[in-house]
């Protein structure tokens, strides 16, 4: 275990510790203990920089269950550290923030905040460090649940439950699938380790399952990272408290989807299927989120829709640019990676702005008591460094120069027209659709800015539509927005400090074995490239876009703007309700309420697969060789179980029936004794004797037995059922003898007899059995019994009436 | 019921003989027939044998054992032992063995599987007399 393991599970470790923090020292915020953890984490990180942008790697291992190749293998490279630093970096601003967010320490049940805080940042420390796909699945989840958690902070309120369960449904189920999809990896390659199946990724291309396993592994990514259809949970996701927000909704875990598809990039890259999905649905998405985000009341829901749509413009970007591999480039430039850094750049750009304008919306929600545009407006003269740092994080996000919003946004349009010059996959023809869509979706994001930025800070202060006096937030609530405002401006004014450092070695990791050994990518940011078409789309863009705002009061009435909620929350709430109405339907078939049911369909199953099994193979078979000689006493305590057994059935009176099947079990103890297993014998003698006493007491509580009347169906049911259990299982025994005496197999009895002494030093073997070679089944056996017992007293002391809520 | 001498007296000395023998089939569960499975069931049937001749209230004040308590404590331990040895880096519940001159035993064989079987044992007694007791103690 090295430095960096314990890095990832401190958070896990701090977690353990906050309840008693939070209990013990209530004088002091937790916040500020939580807050130490994460800000040394990224100076720990930040000393990773020099060598990673030297473009070296580090890895250290430990192994978890190597059986089955799943390890603990942590690999930092550009892309991990990328993330790594974003995820304390924004950790430690979020942290900070939520302190005065949640100033109240009594009325905030502030250790389960932190607690769910350290766990995700925790988890996705996991996912992006993690070289091992199961690690990184593991750790994935658990950014799921953490997520789920944190939106459903305060749980009284319905939306925040709805909101959180149906988070956890898509992205669970999104997960679910891409376990699958990383399955079907370990089937084709054999290894888990990501570094290695990106090592074979030219041999898996052509096996059949590399499509589905492409398709699975895209539906986690594409649920976590809210591409459409999936989006629909992150708007809802806005009901968790504005820091947790800002920190998973926007800066991080909804770009985990984007790391995996960063980080999978290699291995699937090369498929035309890859460049096609990926693009299409972030381009889609692009479209939707934008398109959606301007007829938002609400200014999280803006934010929301906002982040929706630039996770599409990353996911299109990173689909661009996986056409990297089709081309030599050292041949044709820098034409076609400008799409992966783009995308990288932007990620960089996006958690700053989007974050500090979040936090800034939280600051208005805090201050005014409303996120209501409708009530907001004139917010600039009373709030002032709440309205500039909005200014500058709404610039930035519309795309407007010097900030850094604009440069990478002029990026994207270079690669989206680099995209129409592809020659591949039918580019030539469709091409032209990626510039057109990535305008159009950038003049609904330049409106959705201004008209955020306006109806909140310009226009008419109404005072009486609020609840509350409003006046400047507190300076802990603005030190966060401050600084990554600043982040803002300084990448704006100087981009390539992060040209070398960060940007160029995450690009080697998501495009590896496209340059040439040694050769390093260009990466150069500027402003000003001259008159280009890049430059009129900007122009346009600011100019259509100012139209569609300024005509934003025509349209308000239309029924597209009346209608908030997105149309596809219908198909997710139906399904649920078809969900839940389709389970009961399933669950009444067979939950009958009773037991000779049940039987019936346990014995029905047995029955149909034991017979099933043995007419497919047709391993019917009597062979009376080698029978042991049956000697008379056997014949007489057959005879004896049989009469018993038959007459059972015709026994009227209880107590007789009791003392009847205790004869059985006697007679089969006997017979045990006949066949030497003392063990057996004393076992089912003991077992016998205190079923009766159980059976004596359970029916004292019975009424009378009564002669039942049967139809004939039922009896003939019944009859069907125990002939065919009773012919199964003559039939199985009989044939298993005769096969194990065809096929001579060394019996496993054998290996006991043989090393029961020398291995576990007893030498009864049934009970070296029970205790040792098979001493997990023993453990797990009484813990089913235990359970048996507790659950009997549950039932009988209990008594529960049938209308409380369990 | 009128209270039966005859069967008192006997259930007194008998309960005695079947608890000892349980005892002995537990320990002689390496090498001869028994273990913590009968050895528990044994005295489970020696127990009721008690709690059917005499009444429940008797017998609780006279064995004031709490059956949930002693299932607990019976899977902490079975529990327990199979961690032990991942201590020594071996695998979840590898049991030693190895033999010791004891004072007054001599030569005697001390196994991890023992505390493994007392567990074992525990659970069987408990998991029997609670279901048998709280159905008998039902009076709905």
């Amino acid at each position: 275990m090295s430095l960096l393991h314990l890095v990832i599970l401190a958070p896990f470790v701090l977690a353990i510790l906050v309840p008693f923090l939070y209990k013990y020292i209530r004088q002091v915020h937790t916040g500020w203990f939580v807050m130490i953890l994460p800000f040394t984490l990224f100076i720990y990180f930040l000393q990773f920089l020099p060598n990673i942008s030297r473009g070296e790697t580090i890895h250290e291992q430990l192994p978890w269950i190597p059986s089955l190749g799943i390890n603990f293998d942590v690999y930092v490279d550009g892309l991990g550290l990328l993330f790594g630093l974003l995820i304390t970096g924004i950790g430690t601003l979020v942290v900070l923030y939520s302190i005065y967010y949640l100033y109240n320490k009594k009325k905030e049940s502030l250790h389960n905040f932190y607690v769910y805080l350290l766990m995700f940042m925790g988890a996705m420390l996991g996912v992006v460090f993690s070289d091992n796909l199961m690690t990184l699945y593991i750790f994935w989840e658990l950014t799921s649940l953490a997520s789920s958690l944190l939106i459903a902070y305060w749980f009284h309120k319905e939306r925040s439950r709805y909101g959180a369960q149906k988070s956890m449904l898509i992205t669970v189920s999104g997960g679910f699938a891409m376990l699958a999809g990383f399955s079907l990896l370990y089937v084709m390659t054999g290894t888990f380790s990501i570094r290695e199946i990106i090592a074979q990724a030219d041999v898996i291309v052509t096996n059949p399952l590399f499509i589905p396993a492409m398709l699975f592994v895209l539906a986690g990514a594409f649920t976590k990272s809210a591409q459409f259809p999936f989006h629909i949970w992150l708007p809802d996701a806005m009901e968790a408290p504005t820091p947790v927000s800002a920190y998973l909704h926007s800066a991080t875990m909804v770009k985990a989807g984007i790391y995996l598809v960063a980080r999978l990039t290699p291995v699937f890259g090369i498929a035309p299927q890859w460049f096609w999905i990926v693009s299409g649905f972030g381009i889609f998405t692009l479209l939707w989120g934008s398109v959606s985000a301007i007829r938002q009341k609400d200014l999280k829901a803006i934010l929301a829709f906002s982040t929706i749509s630039q996770l599409g413009l990353i996911m299109a970007l990173l689909g661009l640019g996986s056409a990297a591999f089709h081309y030599d480039v050292a041949a044709v430039g820098t034409l076609y990676y400008t799409a992966t850094l783009a995308a990288v750049f932007h990620l960089i750009n996006h958690a700053t702005f989007k974050g500090s304008l979040f936090m800034i919306v939280g600051i208005v929600d805090h201050e005014t008591g409303t996120r209501d545009i409708r009530k907001l407006g004139g917010l600039m003269a009373i709030m002032p460094i709440t309205f500039t740092v909005a200014l500058i994080g709404t610039l930035s996000m519309a795309g407007v120069p010097p900030f850094n919003g604009f440069l990478s946004k002029e990026m994207f349009f270079t690669a989206a027209l680099n995209a129409t010059t592809m020659d591949i996959f039918n580019m030539q023809t469709l091409g032209i659709l990626f510039p057109v869509i990535a305008w159009i979706a950038s003049i609904f994001t330049f409106a959705y800015c201004m008209l955020m930025f306006s109806r909140t800070f310009l226009g008419k202060f109404k005072p009486e539509k609020l609840e509350k006096e409003v006046h400047e937030a507190p300076i802990g609530l603005l030190i966060p927005p401050i600084v990554l405002a600043s982040l803002v401006v300084i990448f704006g004014l100087f981009p390539n400090l992060l040209a070398y450092s960060i940007i160029e070695p995450t690009m080697a990791s998501i495009l590896p074995n496209v340059l040439a050994e040694g050769d390093r990518f260009y990466v150069n940011i500027y402003h000003w490239h001259g008159f280009n078409t890049e430059l009129f789309m900007t122009i346009g863009v600011v100019i259509f876009g100012a139209l569609v705002f300024l005509n934003l009061k025509k349209w308000a009435e239309a029924t597209f703007f009346l209608k908030e909620r997105d149309p596809l929350n219908w198909v997710y709430d139906n399904s649920l309700v078809w969900l839940v109405s389709g389970s009961i339907k399933v669950t009444n078939m067979q939950m009958t309420g009773l037991l000779r049911d049940y039987f019936v369909f346990m014995c029905v199953f047995i029955v149909g697969l034991m017979g099933y099994t043995m007419i497919k193979y047709n391993i019917f078979a009597i062979d009376l060789v080698n029978v042991a000689e049956v000697s008379p006493y056997i014949f007489i305590l057959v005879i004896v179980l049989l009469a018993t057994t038959v007459l059972l059935p015709f026994i009227s009176h209880r107590i007789t029936a009791i003392v009847a099947t205790g004869v059985i079990g006697f007679l089969i103890a006997l017979l045990f004794v006949v066949f030497r297993a003392p063990d057996l014998a004393l076992t089912q003698l003991l077992v016998e004797t205190v079923m009766v006493v159980l059976f004596l007491l359970a029916f004292y509580h019975l009424p009378e037995l009564r002669k039942e009347k049967f139809t004939p169906r039922f009896k003939l049911t019944n009859l069907i059922v125990s002939i065919g259990v009773g012919l199964v299982v003559t039939v199985t025994a009989l044939s298993a003898h005769a096969f194990s005496h065809a096929n001579p197999i060394d019996p496993i009895s054998d290996y006991f007899i043989k090393n029961s002494y020398d291995l576990a030093g007893g030498k009864n073997i049934v009970n070296v059995i029970l205790v040792d070679f098979r001493g997990l089944d023993t453990m797990l056996e009484v813990l089913v019994l235990a359970i048996a017992a507790l659950g009997i007293v549950v039932l009988i002391k209990l008594r529960m009436t049938g209308e409380e809520d369990v | 019921m009128k209270s039966s001498l005859m069967l008192h007296t006997i259930t007194r000395i008998v309960a005695f003989i079947i608890l000892s023998f349980s005892v002995f089939l537990f320990f002689a569960g390496h090498n001869n027939p028994g273990g913590g499975f009968i050895g528990g069931l044994m005295t489970a049937a020696g127990l009721l044998l008690l709690y059917v001749s005499f009444d429940l209230k008797t017998i609780k004040r006279v064995i004031p054992f709490n059956y949930t308590t002693m299932i607990a404590i019976g899977m902490l331990l079975a529990i327990g032992t199979g961690v032990v040895s991942m201590f020594f880096g071996d695998a979840y519940l590898t049991q030693y063995f190895d033999y010791f001159q004891l004072p007054i035993l001599g030569e005697t064989e001390l196994t991890t599987a023992l505390p493994f079987d007392l567990g074992i044992y525990l659970v069987v007694v408990g998991v029997a007399l609670l279901s048998i007791l709280t159905i008998a103690e039902d009076d709905a």
